[in-house]
């Protein structure tokens, strides 16, 4: 059977040029960075290797890198130690609406801890306009973070204009770039950013690896106690054969970002085009030009997201949704709802995310089989035969 | 996550449409909680001759649909009251725990069916 993996947001396969070369950090060079001896100091050689390969893809200085575990981690460290860095400064903090959870459950956090936190709406296609921002910043307000892309919907966010009016109140600002992050160019210092978040495992890096940009001169803390590494800011021993491999993954995205995007977005053309054209009452999400490459987003009248997942997935296609009944939740995602989706369309939602590797067959092959899937589901749903109106 | 006879009910639903000699249907959930489930009946000298179902929902809901028209068709109406929620979900080789309450409902879309087709079949006893 075919197997076509379009949910490149959640993660993507680690590129064989990627895990060849974290192969020799798991066993010859297995050394502790911290050590003295030569094995040590081979797996310093890489860790600052890998230092030197991210911030080059961010136009940051080495020293301006933090490696974590993840994304997750990286937004918790900038949001909470930021914050709690700074509260003499002031306990105003803001953010989105449409943010990952790592970035709202940290705030969440904050605000069970005093702190008042605005959370910005964003408009139908998913956009925090500038002058929401502007609206809403005080003097008292010490952090602004707004994702540069939404994983669900795709929309891309005006970072530049954003950063700068944080940056007029006195704030600083944090982006989540995990969706972002070697699929467009990101300049820190041309964007104005101060702290930003990336994650190796959506660029074709391995899992269990992510990093955290913080602006020379802005004061952040460690969450972990137990040790020195990352300049006191990360304790535990880093992961060298992870950041061999993130290290990697960048350079490599660096060096073929246009090719991939061009590539991305002529497939997510047509299957966007065709999706909408062989398949009546489709609502397209997220902002029509300003996206990730590679981004499909869309909801299905009168059907059910999980049962378009296990439908596509039974002719050997993978995707998402962000229906409630895939997210274990009674709600569907925060996301839909924030663009001001009724609870029935987000139910039928499906995001086919495409990498590098999918091919004009598969999209072909998607919108074969896709438009069946939804005509069978509907001739199923009492609410189909009712014409709509619900 | 789900069992394979859910997956061989939700990839092949039993009963799916409606009936035009209909003599009793129910209808439960709502679109906003993102579970429709509507089943119609056609009863004859108590048993349940026919039955036909049309649901919006995930696989769970359209399984626990498929597998209730299954248990009750050719049933008397006794039997079919007697069919809970939990017994359709057995009967499935059970459903993950997170599925028990929201999609669960197809004995309730079934019971309402009846009690419609209950009501009915009175008031034309009232009237002769």
């Amino acid at each position: 059977m075919k197997s076509i993996y379009m949910d490149h947001s959640a993660t993507t396969p680690v590129d064989t040029r990627v895990f060849e070369a974290m192969i020799p950090y798991y066993t010859s060079e297995f050394g502790n960075a911290s050590s003295v001896h030569s094995k040590g100091q081979t797996a310093r050689k890489a860790v600052e290797t890998g230092r030197e390969q991210i911030a080059a893809l961010l136009n940051a200085n080495p020293r301006e890198i933090i490696f974590t575990s993840g994304g997750t981690e990286a937004d918790n460290q900038a949001i909470i130690t930021y914050a709690l860095n700074n509260s003499k400064k002031g306990k105003h903090l803001i953010t989105s609406a449409i943010e990952h959870h790592a970035v709202l459950d940290s705030f969440h956090y904050l605000a069970g801890l005093g702190y008042d936190v605005t959370v910005l709406p964003v408009n139908h296609q998913g956009m925090v306009e500038p002058e929401t921002l502007a609206g809403a910043i005080r003097p008292d307000t010490t952090l602004v973070s707004i994702m540069h892309a939404n994983n669900e919907i795709g929309t891309v966010q005006p970072i530049e204009e954003l950063a700068a009016i944080s940056h007029k109140a006195g704030a600083v600002f944090h982006t989540d770039a995990v969706q972002t992050f070697g699929k467009i160019p990101i300049d820190v210092k041309k964007m104005g950013i101060d702290m930003l978040s990336a994650s190796s495992h959506k660029l074709h890096g391995p899992k269990g690896i992510g990093c955290l940009y913080v602006r020379k001169g802005i004061r952040i803390k460690n969450l972990f106690h137990g040790g020195g590494q990352e300049s006191k800011l990360r304790a535990g021993t880093e992961n060298v054969p992870g950041i061999v491999g993130f290290g990697k993954a960048a350079e490599i995205a660096g060096q073929e970002m246009q090719q991939r995007a061009e590539h991305l977005n002529r497939l997510s053309q047509r299957l966007r085009e065709g999706i909408v054209k062989s398949i009546p009452n489709t609502i397209v999400t997220g902002h029509p030009e300003l996206r990730v490459p590679g981004s499909v987003s869309v909801c299905f009248e009168f059907v059910e997201g999980e049962s378009i997942l296990l439908m596509l997935d039974s002719y050997g296609i993978m995707a998402s949704s962000g229906s409630a009944c895939t997210s274990g939740a009674l709600d569907p995602s925060h996301v839909l709802l924030a663009i001001g989706l009724p609870h029935e369309i987000a139910h039928g939602s499906l995001r086919l995310t495409l990498g590098k590797d999918n091919t004009q067959e598969d999209v072909d092959y998607v919108l074969e089989v896709l438009p069946r899937i939804i005509a069978n589901l509907r001739r199923m749903s009492p609410l189909a035969s009712k014409g709509g109106s619900y | 996550m789900y069992s394979k006879k859910v997956m061989e009910h939700f990839m092949n639903p039993r009963n799916v449409g409606e009936l035009p000699d209909a003599n009793g249907c129910g209808e439960v959930g709502n679109p906003v909680c993102g579970d429709i489930m509507h089943i119609e009946i056609k009863v004859e000298d108590d048993i349940i001759q026919d039955i036909k179902f049309k649901t919006f929902g995930c696989a769970a809901a359209i399984a626990t649909s498929s597998m209730v028209t299954e248990l009750v068709k050719g049933k008397t109406l006794a039997e079919a009251e007697r069919i809970t929620n939990r017994s359709v979900a057995e009967a499935l080789d059970g459903l993950p725990p997170v599925k028990m309450h929201c999609s669960n409902l197809a004995a309730d879309a079934l019971h309402e069916a009846i009690k419609n087709y209950m009501e009915k079949h009175e008031q034309k006893a009232n009237r002769q």
